[in-house]
């Protein structure tokens, strides 16, 4: 009992919770057949999502006001300077990757910049630069969708027993972070200016530093997962991004992360972002018109937040 | 530097002057802009912004962010454009219920003391879904008053300039000049002392939040006067819109300093930002990266003054 008690005590216990109970009246409904392929897709799909919501996640702990609204954008600009680059020429995959990592990284030392020299709140500095990164993958490709090199979309949807690989780099990926996140100077300073800024300058910790190193890996994080998305989905599109946005903050959020910042929670990221595809395609399968679809995603993330919300402010 | 130019009379006069300056840019770029005509076509979708920015400032006010405001007023929109049109008691009514909805998301953002981007990013979505079913495929049509409306042509003096100082100022007394505008905006400024105080919070921001619904339906109403019909996405750029709109005025994230003259002003810059690029011949491209820019050069601007103040 005391076990079972402990276990809801975990801030991640919720979202993978959601996430069974999505997959039991999926494989409910139309069968176990059914349910094995749709554990599948959520098990490639979810992997994007886990991949731009673990940057978030870091962001959204170094504390009030920290989001990274140019997600999008970036992953935008990411894909579509590198397909543009590559052009479906295999060859030129390792130089595609390197101008997505580079896009990564000028828009997070972009987007620090802003926060850093203007002294606005990260929310409106991200969002002002995301403009500018948004407009730039306009003005680059016109809309038009360029394909990705063979390699890269084999490789997005590549499978070694009946598991994505992406799934398992993004598996390593998680792993890794939560080593970086629990043991390494650089985690525990971003949970330490979450739970107490003046604290933790106090205790010496290098707050910029620490806040430019966030901001750069979330952007890379976004950059890397625009390119690979682009090899998933069959190019690099304008509006690609465009549900990361909210999907980013919600993931982190459901998973138990805390929105007022100072605790990060990895396991909860899978959980959540296996619950909000598994959700959209129970909702899916259930055959709400997109209409009702939507409205019950959005009650749900609302309904999430309010449960678990915290008495602290934003 | 004389007793007029005090870096706080520079803050209030940067958006004024940031508008006479692009104005007078475009009025060189493309000179017949400067007549009745010509005003009114530049300024007419300035109107739905202004109210947007509005809505969003008050919002701002309390120390919030509602990034659905966009989806939000296309609802509305789409409420208009239909029931509002065809069975107008209907309409009215769920226009009514659009802003208690607004006063209600009030009232469990501050009791459950959530955040805001998330809680109206989740929100976003349910506008959106609702005003999906009110709409389906894009169309509807205006009601004839509010097109009447929106299509006036005084003498003198275009429709969308009256529309706006009417806005600017009424707001401003409202807000700015009364006493329970003091006590609204204090809440943004220390919510504990306004508390303290004896005021309830809780109806603070019941009525920010009311508010902000009410000049989001009169937005999406002005869109669709000038439209005449809509869709489901017809104004999601808003929420954008109206963020930057409310901090070109002048607007603060914290501590409740907003301005609503300002936030009227910013906001017809950014509208009017638009038009100037394409007198530029600029690549329509850089539209949003451009308004991005200006953003970013305001904010940059509103610093070197703010600088200048704490060395003096």
């Amino acid at each position: 009992m005391s076990a079972l008690s402990q276990l809801t005590q975990k801030p991640w216990i919720w979202a993978w919770l959601g996430a069974v109970s999505m997959w039991l009246i999926i494989t409910g409904i139309s069968g176990i057949g059914a349910g094995g392929q749709v554990l599948s897709a959520a098990a490639s799909f979810g992997t994007f999502f886990v991949i731009v919501a673990t940057g978030q996640m870091f962001v959204i702990t170094l504390g009030p006001g920290n989001v990274d609204l140019s997600i999008p954008a970036c992953m935008t600009l990411s894909a579509t300077l590198a397909m543009k680059f590559m052009n479906g020429d295999a060859s030129l995959l390792v130089p595609g990757l390197l101008i997505s990592l580079g896009v990564g990284l000028a828009i997070g030392t972009l987007n620090f910049l802003l926060i850093l020299l203007l002294r606005i709140p990260p929310i409106i500095a991200t969002l002002s630069a995301s403009f500018v990164y948004q407009s730039t993958a306009i003005w680059s490709n016109r809309g038009l969708r360029v394909k990705p090199p063979e390699i890269l979309g084999d490789f997005a949807v590549a499978k070694v027993l009946g598991l994505p690989v992406l799934t398992i780099v993004v598996l390593v990926l998680t792993l890794a972070m939560a080593f970086v996140l629990h043991r390494t100077p650089f985690g525990l300073s971003v949970s330490a200016i979450g739970q107490n800024l003046r604290a933790a300058k106090l205790a010496g910790i290098k707050v910029e530093k620490t806040r430019y190193l966030t901001y750069l890996m979330c952007s890379v994080l976004a950059a890397l997962c625009g390119f690979v998305l682009a090899g998933f989905s069959g190019g690099a599109a304008l509006n690609m991004g465009e549900q990361y946005l909210l999907m980013s903050i919600a993931v982190v959020v459901i998973g138990g992360t805390s929105v007022a910042g100072g605790y990060a929670n990895l396991t909860g990221l899978w959980g959540a972002s296996l619950f909000m595809f598994l959700l959209v395609s129970m909702l899916n399968t259930v055959g709400l018109s997109a209409g009702f679809r939507l409205i019950v995603t959005g009650a749900i993330i609302v309904g999430v937040v309010a449960i678990s919300g915290r008495k602290t402010a934003y | 530097m004389s007793r007029f130019l005090t870096p706080a009379m520079m803050r209030t006069l940067l958006p004024g002057l940031s508008l006479a300056a692009l104005l007078a840019a475009i009025f060189y770029l493309q000179p017949r802009t400067m007549s009745y005509f010509g005003l009114n076509l530049l300024l007419n979708l300035a109107v739905p912004i202004a109210l947007a920015t509005i809505a969003q400032m008050f919002i701002l006010c309390v120390n919030d962010l509602d990034l659905s405001l966009g989806a939000f007023i296309s609802l509305t929109a789409c409420i208009t454009a239909t029931w509002l049109n065809d069975a107008p008691l209907i309409g009215v009514l769920a226009l009514a219920a659009c802003v208690a909805a607004y006063a209600a998301l009030g009232a469990l953002i501050h009791l459950r003391n959530l955040p805001s981007i998330v809680v109206t990013l989740g929100m976003s979505f349910v506008w959106t879904g609702i005003a999906v079913l009110v709409l389906p495929t894009p169309g509807g049509s205006a009601p004839g008053w509010i097109r009447t409306l929106m299509t006036l042509k005084p003498a003198l003096v275009p429709f969308p300039i009256i529309a706006s100082v009417v806005l600017a100022l009424t707001v401003h007394f409202g807000l700015m000049r009364s006493a329970a505008g003091v006590v609204l905006r204090g809440a943004g400024g220390n919510p504990k002392s306004v508390e303290r105080a004896g005021w309830s919070m809780l109806r603070v921001k019941c009525t920010m939040f009311a508010l902000a619904g009410f000049f989001g339906v009169l937005s999406g109403m002005a869109l669709v006067g000038l439209t005449t019909s809509a869709d489901a996405n017809i104004a999601l750029r808003y929420t954008l819109l109206s963020i930057a709109g409310g901090i070109l005025g002048g607007g603060e994230f914290v501590g409740g300093r907003v301005s609503p003259i300002g936030a009227v002003i910013g906001a017809i810059t950014l509208a009017l930002a638009g038009s100037f690029l394409s007198f530029l011949r600029l690549n329509p491209d850089f539209q949003i990266g451009a308004q991005g820019v200006i953003l970013i050069l305001v904010l940059a601007l509103r610093l070197l003054i703010n600088s200048k103040g704490t060395r003096a």
